[in-house]
């Protein structure tokens, strides 16, 4: 997982911490189980306050996001699945919204589009 | 838990005086001690460590009274100060001989792990050194007696860039163990700030506030706009307002109110503590 801060963004420094890793999460990069660095090491790698990534990980535990563990850390929780497929299901429809948008300055059909989708779906099926 | 707990603390002098300072240090935490000079950082600091006297007020340090208990609270507290208490004839060798006697937890392999780290050699004299390697054989003693508080008076003034940014990968790797509490002054808001988790500022010789950085910089907002929206009452909430024929900028210290106020009529930044820190010190209206 990358996370990449700027320091002269508009939001926050916590809020874009936290944006990172809930994309990481949600895109699947992160799996249920898997362990979150500790706050203090997050703090001396993003250069921030131990604050700021204490704040990261409460937000992220108020949305269901990850566990914490006392004496163990932190790791992606595995009880929400259903919070994070409706996530991903948003962005899997913000694509296809897309990929409409894109079709209809192509000229392509409803039909057309299907029909090119079933093709695409063979060839990943036989490669 | 508090780390430092300072009460009602006041000294005075003829030119400046610290006025009842009242002030916790959390332990676990990095603290960053901001304000311009003289504002009495130093005088407070050196108050903390037992060098100044203070004329009223009370001081604990990791659990004991100052100064009453001053020896047994410094075998756990390691200094780095601007000022070199060193003496200048001696080779660093042979002034860490004279040193390391007094502290029981005295850790040899690490003092020679920093030496080398920082680049320093034992057979230097100590009146050789440039100020930054002053500051880094400071650093090199007090990291080496197993200390739990570290206390850094204007650490950063005489070193470069590069040093700086390898100070804060030093002072974050200390942080690793949360039994560790750091308090360093600066007038000059530097990287250093960048890792503090709770700022206090010192201006004129009284607390302005001693607070959760990221709180800070949500509550205080930078304002911009043209001359036209500044009327009396307008300008009694700036904490610092800089006026020129193009328009004003200015500090506030409650953004909400400051976004009601101006809506979009005005421009709302996100300050940084050198801009609260220049508008607080210099108060009331700037005409430029």
């Amino acid at each position: 997982m990358n996370i990449i801060i700027s320091h002269a963004s508009e939001d926050p420094i916590y809020i874009q911490i936290v944006n990172q890793i809930r994309h990481s999460i949600l895109n699947g990069e992160m799996k249920a189980g898997d362990s979150l660095p500790s706050i203090r090491q997050l703090a001396k790698d993003l250069q921030v306050s131990v604050i700021t990534t204490k704040r990261v990980y409460e937000e992220l535990e108020k949305e269901k996001l990850i566990d914490s563990v006392v004496g163990k850390g932190s790791f992606v929780s595995g009880a929400n699945m259903e919070f994070i497929r409706e996530q991903r299901m948003k962005l899997l429809e913000d694509k296809m919204l897309e990929v409409i948008r894109e079709s209809r300055d192509l000229n392509m059909s409803e039909e057309d589009v299907i029909n090119h989708l079933k093709l695409l779906f063979e060839e990943e099926q036989t490669s | 838990m508090n780390a430092i707990e300072v009460r009602n603390l006041s000294k005075s002098y003829s030119q400046f005086s610290v006025d009842n300072i009242s002030l916790d240090i959390k332990k676990g935490y990095i603290t960053g001690l901001i304000g311009p000079n003289g504002a009495g950082k130093s005088t407070l600091i050196k108050m903390m460590l037992g060098i100044v006297r203070p004329s009223a007020g009370s001081i604990r340090m990791l659990g004991a009274e100052m100064p009453s208990e001053e020896i047994a609270i410094k075998q756990s507290v390691g200094i780095v100060s601007d000022d070199c208490f060193y003496y200048e004839h001696l080779s660093l060798k042979d002034m860490k001989k004279v040193i390391a006697p007094f502290y029981t937890k005295w850790n040899e392999a690490k003092f020679n792990r920093y030496m080398e780290q920082f680049e320093l050699s034992p057979m230097k004299k100590i009146k050789e050194l440039s100020k930054g390697m002053k500051i880094k054989f400071a650093l090199a003693i007090a990291l080496s007696h197993e200390a739990e508080l570290l206390i850094m008076d204007e650490p950063t003034s005489g070193l470069d860039p590069v040093f700086r940014r390898e100070l804060l990968d030093l002072l974050a790797e200390i942080m690793q163990d949360e039994r560790n509490t750091i308090l360093f002054s600066t007038h000059i808001t530097t990287d250093l700030d960048r890792i503090a988790d709770y700022i206090a500022f010192v201006n004129r010789g009284k607390l302005v506030f001693n607070d959760v950085k990221d709180d800070v910089l949500d509550r205080y907002a930078i304002v911009k706009g043209g001359q036209d929206l500044l009327d009396a009452d307008i300008r009694a909430k700036f904490i610092g307002l800089r006026e020129t024929s193009v328009g004003f900028e200015g500090l506030v210290d409650d953004r909400k109110q400051a976004q009601e106020l101006f809506g979009s009529y005005a421009i709302l930044e996100t300050p940084s503590l050198e801009d609260i820190m220049y508008y607080t010190a210099k108060g009331g209206p700037i005409y430029a």
